[in-house]
C-alpha cells in the first residue's frame, strides 16, 4: 500500500510545465542560500562570543555573565556507566556546596554534563561542544584515559583548562615529549599504581607473581607493564603473563595455565566486572592465592558479582572511606546525605578535580582560559579529600596511595604507600 | 568533444563541492563543524557499505575493520611525515599534500584488506559472509591490540588535526558520486542483478563472485577513507573506535535508509548522527531513545526510509523531470 501514490505518479501522463521546474530549481537555490545564511549566522555568534571573556577582566563584571559554566564529559551510558555517574554526582555536590558558599568570585556555578557513551570519538565531540557552544570555563573529565586522550587536544587548541579526575595513563597530559599546557589531573599515574602494588607485594613476601592483563585496555596494559618492571627490579619473578579481553565470560584456560605455574599471587589490573568473574572462576579452579589489582576494581558491583571470591585479595586505590582523617569522614557524611551511598574513589577524585578548579578560578586574576590555567598549574599543598595535592611539572599530583584488602566481601584499609 | 564532456561531468561535483564546502566551512566553526564532520564520516561509511549490503545484497558487518586498516595506515604515514616538509611550498600546504597521500594510502590498504577478505569469502552467501566479516573485524582489532608498532590498546595519540570540513565534504562527494555512477553503470546493473536473484544473474552470464569482490573492494576502500578522516579529526587512533559496535551502527544506517538507496543512506546517517548528538543532553536515556527511534522507524517502514528507491522517486513530480532530464542527457 506504500507504493500506491508513487505508482499513480508514474502512470500519470500529466506533464509538469516548464515553469514548475524553474520553480523547483529556484527552491533548491533558496535552500542552499538558507543553509549558507544559517552557517553565516553561526559564524557571527561564534565571533561575538570570544570577545566576552576580555571585558570580564574589567573591574565591573557584566551582569549578563553572572554564571560560570563548568563542563563535564562523562560515560553516563555504556559499559563503564557507574564511573561516569559517580564522578558526575560528586561534581554536582561540589558545585552545590561552592554555590552555597557564594560561588567563585561572586558568581554562581552551573554544571553542564554531556554523555560520551564510553567512546573516544564521542568524547571529542562532547568536549568540543562544551568548549565552543557552552563556553565552559573549565572542562572536567574523562574518567578513562582513552577518552581523555581524545579530549586533551581540544582543551589545548581552545585554551580551556581540563582536569581529568581519574585518567591514570601518563600520556594524557603529554603531547609527545612536551607537557600539554591545558591538561591536568587529580589522580596519580599508572607507573605509580603499578609501583605501589609491586612494593606492597614485595613487603608481603610474595616473590612469584602471574600477570593477567586486559590487552584491550590501555589502563590495564599500563599498570601491568609498570608492575612487572618494578616487581622485577625489587627481585620478584613474573612466572607467566596471560591476557584476556574485557567482556570475556570464560577465563578458565588462562587461569589453568596460571595455576600450573604455581604463583603466590596474580596481578589482575582490570575493570570490576571482569575481575569479579576472574576471581570466581579462579576459586572454582582451586586457585587460592591472593589477586592484586588497581583502582579499576573500585565499584560496589565488584562485590556483588564476586560474592566473596575476592577475599584475601588486595588493590591499590586513591582513597578509602575507612580513612579516619576528618576531611574524608566529613566528605563521606555529606555524600551519603546527598546520594545515600558511600562514595567510591571516582566520586572522591571527581570532587577533588572540581575543588582544584574552583580554587584555581578563585586565585586566577580573571576567568579567561590562560589565567585559570596558570592558577591551576600553581596548585600547591591543596587539601583535597584524597590527600594533599601539589601538581608537578608534568601536571600530575604528588600524593600517596592506599592499598585495600578484601575481607568478607568488603574492602578494608591495609596500608598507605608514599611515592 | 565527448571525452571533454565526460571529464567535465565527472569533475563538476568536485569543483562545485569544493567551492560550496569552503564557503560553508568559513562560516562554520566549533561544535557544529565537528558534529557535521562526524555525520559526514558516517555518510561515507553508510553509502560505501550500501554498495555491498544494498546494491549487491550481501550482508557485511565488518565495515569498522576496514575503517581501522585505513585509519592506522593513514595515521602511521602522517606520524612518520609529521616533521617533513616539501620544499618550495608552505608547511600547511605540504601537510595537506601528505594528508592526501596518507588518505589514499589508507584507501589502498583497506582495499587490499577487502580483497584478501572478499576473494575467499564472497563465494559464500548470506549469513556466512556476515560471520566472516564480523570475524575479520575482530581479528583486525585483536592484531592492533597486540602489536606494539600500532600502539596496542592505547593506540596512536598526538596526531595532527588535518581533517577539516572541506576534507570530509569532499570525501562525502567522492563517495556519493562513486555510488551513483556505479549504480548507473554496467557494473551496477550486474550488482543489482545479483541482489535480485543470484542464480538468474549467473545464468545470464554475470560472473557473480568477481562482481561481488569488486563491490566489496570498493566499499572497503571508502571505509578506509572514513577511518583516515576520523582519526585525524579526533587526533587519536585507538582500536576502541573500530569495534563491531561501530560496524553495527553503520549497518543500522544502511538498513534504516533503505538497502540500495544512496540518498536513503545519506539521510539515515545524518538523522542518526544528529539525533545521537541532540539526545546527548538526556544522558542515561539517550540509548533508550535511540533504540526507540529505531524500533518505531523499522515498524512503520520495514524497508527503510526509502526502500530501494532514491529521494527523487519518492518526491514524484520533481523526480519525473529529473529522471527525464537524466535519460535525455546520458546517451
Amino acid at each position: 500500500m506504500d507504493h500506491r501514490p508513487e505508482a499513480r505518479a508514474k502512470n500519470d501522463t500529466f506533464c509538469i510545465p516548464y515553469y514548475l521546474e524553474v520553480a523547483m530549481r529556484f527552491a533548491r537555490a533558496l535552500t542552499l542560500a538558507t543553509l549558507t545564511a544559517f552557517s553565516a549566522s553561526c559564524q557571527s555568534k561564534q565571533e561575538a562570543q570570544p570577545a566576552a571573556p576580555a571585558p570580564a577582566a574589567a573591574p565591573a563584571p557584566a551582569p549578563a555573565s553572572d554564571k560560570i559554566v563548568i563542563g563535564h564529559v562523562g560515560s553516563m551510558t555504556g559499559s563503564e556507566a557507574t564511573f561516569g555517574t559517580s564522578t558526575d554526582n560528586a561534581i554536582k555536590l561540589a558545585i552545590e556546596e561552592q554555590n552555597k558558599k557564594g560561588g567563585v568570585k561572586g558568581k554562581q556555578l552551573v554544571l553542564k554534563t554531556l554523555d560520551d557513551g564510553g567512546k573516544p570519538e564521542e568524547a571529542a565531540v562532547a568536549a568540543t561542544r562544551l568548549v565552543t557552544q557552552d563556553k565552559v570555563a573549565v572542562l572536567l573529565g574523562e574518567v578513562a584515559s582513552s577518552r581523555s586522550l581524545a579530549m586533551a587536544p581540544i582543551a589545548d587548541s581552545n585554551q580551556v583548562p581540563m582536569i581529568t579526575p581519574t585518567s591514570t595513563n601518563p600520556r594524557v597530559t603529554k603531547d609527545g615529549p612536551k607537557t600539554r599546557p591545558y591538561v591536568f589531573r587529580a589522580c596519580f599515574i599508572d607507573p605509580f599504581q603499578g609501583t605501589v602494588m609491586a612494593k606492597f607485594a614485595t613487603e608481603k613476601k610474595i616473590t612469584k607473581v602471574a600477570v593477567f592483563r586486559d590487552v584491550g585496555n590501555d589502563y590495564s596494559v599500563g599498570l601491568a607493564d609498570f608492575f612487572t618492571k618494578t616487581f622485577q627490579e625489587l627481585g620478584g619473578k613474573i612466572v607467566v603473563d596471560e591476557s584476556y579481553k574485557a567482556g570475556d565470560q570464560d577465563f578458565k584456560s588462562q587461569l589453568t595455565s596460571i595455576k600450573n605455574k604455581k604463583p603466590q599471587g596474580i596481578y589482575v589490573p582490570g575493570y570490576y566486572t571482569d575481575v569479579a568473574l576472574i576471581a570466581r572462576q579462579a576459586r572454582e579452579l582451586g586457585i587460592k592465592v591472593p589477586l592484586m589489582g588497581g583502582d579499576g576494581w573500585d565499584s560496589s558491583k565488584l562485590y556483588e558479582i564476586a560474592k566473596g571470591a575476592l577475599d584475601g585479595s588486595y588493590f591499590s586505590n586513591h582513597y578509602t572511606d575507612e580513612d579516619p582523617s576528618p576531611v574524608v569522614q566529613d566528605f563521606v557524611k555529606r555524600y551519603k546525605a546527598a546520594y545515600g551511598a558511600v562514595p567510591d574513589a571516582l566520586a572522591v577524585l571527581g570532587y577533588d578535580a572540581a575543588l582544584v578548579a574552583f580554587d584555581a578560578m578563585e586565585r586566577a586574576k580573571d576567568l579567561t582560559g590562560p589565567s585559570i590555567r596558570d592558577a591551576i598549574e600553581q596548585t600547591k599543598g591543596f587539601q583535597g579529600v584524597s590527600g594533599v595535592i601539589t601538581l608537578d611539572a608534568d601536571h600530575n599530583p604528588v600524593k600517596p596511595a592506599v592499598v585495600l584488602g578484601i575481607e568478607k566481601n568488603k574492602p578494608h584499609y591495609a596500608a598507605t604507600i608514599s611515592p | 568533444m565527448r571525452a571533454l564532456r565526460l571529464v567535465s561531468q565527472s569533475l563538476l561535483p568536485f569543483v562545485a563541492g569544493l567551492a560550496v564546502l569552503s564557503m560553508i566551512s568559513k562560516g562554520l566553526s566549533g561544535s557544529w563543524a565537528i558534529v557535521l564532520m562526524v555525520a559526514g564520516i558516517n555518510i561515507i561509511l553508510a553509502v560505501s557499505l550500501n554498495v555491498v549490503n544494498g546494491f549487491t545484497g550481501q550482508f557485511s558487518i565488518g565495515h569498522a575493520g576496514f575503517m581501522a586498516v585505513g585509519a592506522y595506515t593513514a595515521a602511521k604515514i602522517t606520524m612518520a611525515l609529521r616533521f617533513v616538509q616539501i620544499a618550495g611550498i608552505s608547511s600547511d600546504a605540504s601537510d595537506q599534500l601528505f594528508f592526501l597521500l596518507a588518505l589514499v594510502a589508507g584507501m589502498v590498504a583497506a582495499a587490499v584488506a577487502g580483497l584478501l577478505v572478499g576473494a575467499p569469502s564472497l563465494r559464500l552467501r548470506g549469513d556466512y559472509l556476515a560471520i566472516v566479516t564480523l570475524g575479520f573485524n575482530e581479528i583486525i582489532r585483536v592484531i592492533i591490540e597486540n602489536t606494539p608498532f600500532l600502539g596496542q590498546a592505547t593506540g596512536i595519540s598526538g596526531l595532527p588535526r588535518l581533517t577539516n570540513f572541506v576534507w570530509v565534504g569532499m570525501g562525502v562527494v567522492a563517495t556519493v558520486v562513486m555510488a551513483k555512477r556505479l549504480a548507473e553503470s554496467t557494473h551496477g546493473r550486474a550488482l543489482l542483478a545479483i541482489r535480485e536473484d543470484e542464480i538468474a544473474a549467473e545464468a545470464m552470464g554475470v560472473d557473480t563472485t568477481s562482481y561481488k569482490v569488486r563491490a566489496f573492494v570498493i566499499a572497503s576502500a571508502f571505509a578506509g577513507l572514513a577511518g583516515g578522516l576520523l582519526v585525524h579529526l579526533i587526533q587519536l587512533c585507538t582500536p576502541r573506535s573500530f569495534t563491531f559496535i561501530k560496524s553495527f551502527e553503520v549497518v543500522v544506517m544502511v538498513v534504516l535508509g533503505g538497502m540500495g538507496s544512496v540518498t536513503g543512506s545519506i539521510l539515515a546517517a545524518l538523522v542518526l548522527s544528529l539525533a545521537l548528538e541532540g539526545l546527548r543532553e538526556v544522558q542515561e536515556f539517550r540509548m533508550v531513545m535511540y533504540a526507540l527511534l529505531l524500533i518505531v522507524l523499522m515498524l512503520t517502514r520495514p524497508t527503510g526510509i526509502f526502500g530501494t528507491r532514491e529521494i527523487w522517486d519518492i518526491l514524484p513530480k520533481w523526480g519525473r523531470h529529473r529522471a527525464q532530464g537524466a535519460a535525455g542527457g546520458s546517451p
